[in-house]
């Protein structure tokens, strides 16, 4: 029988929480072992388990994944999340690195400076609203089917409403203007799986805040 | 009869250049069609052909591609260059992500200030030389092939390449060290493909010059 996947990152959302994702909608179980100490982080280096020496790393199908993106392309074939064809799939990735994105402005948004911080958000608000979601809300306008692409779940729905609830916590009057984005949170959230994923006690990972913020910048030796 | 593939972008390489690689590099003949201008940028954006307001974009196969690693796999996948499987599929993926972590390194230096831009092109060459090409030296000493997975030219030795004489370009000694990857970039250099891309006339873009960043930066208002 396969062993779990492991997942080997700081215990926060950082790069790892779209892989969470993805993984429990899938109906996937994992394992996770954290980084809580620079010293976790080059052991992992010394053992040459990190291609790169960078992490996300998981560990499936006896090998030793990392770089973000390529992870989530193999949870996403072998789970058949990735549509039926190459020009399906052309267009899940399109959505998909739209959505990554705008995540990653909101990702690093705690390592922003105190005195640009107000601008950022500011910045983050604009691309919401003008560039990211209304394309999304015209998508599922479109073709008037519950699902981004082919009429069927794909990982573009489940990074989106990762997005969404993101966007939400920021501020959820970003979400005012649209409402089939909202009836696919909605849709996507009752799946069983990931009804289960967003349920407390799941290893689905909170905000950051301070102390998991200063954790990770000694773990990660930023600034 | 089919139309060739139309690229839309700025004249330059920025995100465009991985993208020209593969298409030359598979033998596929495209257009270009050069951004010059804020107001062609504007038209392009009010045509609504670019999703998220940005390029790169592509005209293939009736598709209007935006994003550049959704262009990249289309493009890997169409042409037979990612793998003969999912695990091959990963591995390419990889060794892709990496060396494109690393070029677009090299091109967002382009646009910083000149002390700013210094420090990174050599932090570059740096984690080039300590990070990367050990792994893709040690990948090719490992299994003793030609190429980086499964016996066989994909999308991975083409980025390689690609990678290698942009940090060339920052260090022409960068190699030192690594004897396989030399023997590695001359030999997919001489693939008939790849050497009529390297050849002067092709379209294969030089490096970024103040007159791209200053154009870059009047369209994109940055």
């Amino acid at each position: 029988m396969a062993g779990k996947p492991k997942l080997h990152y700081f215990n926060g959302r950082g790069r790892m929480e779209s892989i969470r994702w993805l993984l429990a909608s899938a109906g996937v179980e994992f394992e996770e072992k954290f980084i809580n100490t620079p010293e976790d982080l080059d052991k992992l280096k010394n053992d040459g388990s990190l291609m790169f020496q960078q992490v996300p790393m998981v560990e499936i199908d006896g090998m030793k994944l990392v770089q973000t993106r390529a992870i989530l392309n193999y949870i996403a074939t072998k789970y058949n999340l990735y549509g039926k064809d190459i020009k399906e799939r052309a267009l899940i990735d399109m959505y998909t690195e739209g959505i990554v994105d705008l995540n990653e402005m909101i990702m690093v948004l705690p390592l922003c400076p105190p005195d640009q911080k107000d601008a950022k958000i500011t910045l983050i608000r604009e691309r919401t609203t003008d560039r990211y979601l209304p394309v999304f809300e015209k998508v599922l306008k479109s073709h008037g089917q519950d699902y981004l692409v082919g009429n069927k779940l794909s990982r573009a729905d489940i990074h989106l409403v990762e997005l969404l609830y993101y966007v939400e916590e920021l501020d959820s009057s970003l979400l005012a203007n649209f409402p089939l984005l909202k009836a696919l949170k909605t849709r996507v959230s009752n799946l069983p799986t990931v009804k289960k994923f967003l349920q407390p006690g799941s290893p689905r990972k909170p905000p950051l805040d301070e102390k998991s913020l200063e954790q990770a910048k000694k773990i990660f030796r930023i600034n | 009869m089919a139309t060739k593939p139309k690229l839309y972008y700025f004249r330059g390489r920025g995100r465009m250049e991985s993208i020209r690689w593969l298409l030359a590099a598979a033998g596929v003949e495209f257009e270009e069609e050069f951004i010059e201008t804020a107001e062609q940028y504007e038209k392009l954006q009010k045509d609504g052909r670019l999703l998220f307001g940005q390029v790169p974009m592509i005209e293939i196969d009736g598709m209007v591609l935006t994003q550049t690693r959704a262009i990249l796999s289309y493009l890997a996948a169409k042409y037979d260059l990612y793998g003969k499987d999912l695990k091959e599929t990963v591995r390419i993926n990889m060794y892709a992500d990496g060396t494109l972590d690393l070029m677009l390194m090299i091109a967002l230096a382009a646009f910083k200030p000149p002390a700013e831009k210094e420090e990174s092109l050599a932090l570059v060459a740096q984690k080039a030389q300590t990070r990367y090409f050990p792994v893709f030296e040690k990948i090719l000493k490992d299994h003793g092939q030609d190429f980086l997975v499964g016996n066989k030219f994909s999308w991975a030795d083409i980025q390689l390449l690609e990678a290698i004489l942009m940090v060339e370009e920052l260090n022409a000694s960068v190699l030192s060290d690594f004897r396989l990857l030399q023997a590695f970039k001359t030999r997919i250099s001489n693939i008939p493909t790849i050497k009529k891309f390297l050849q002067p006339g092709s379209q294969r873009q030089p490096p970024p010059d103040s007159h791209y960043v200053e154009v870059v930066r009047s369209i994109l208002h940055f």
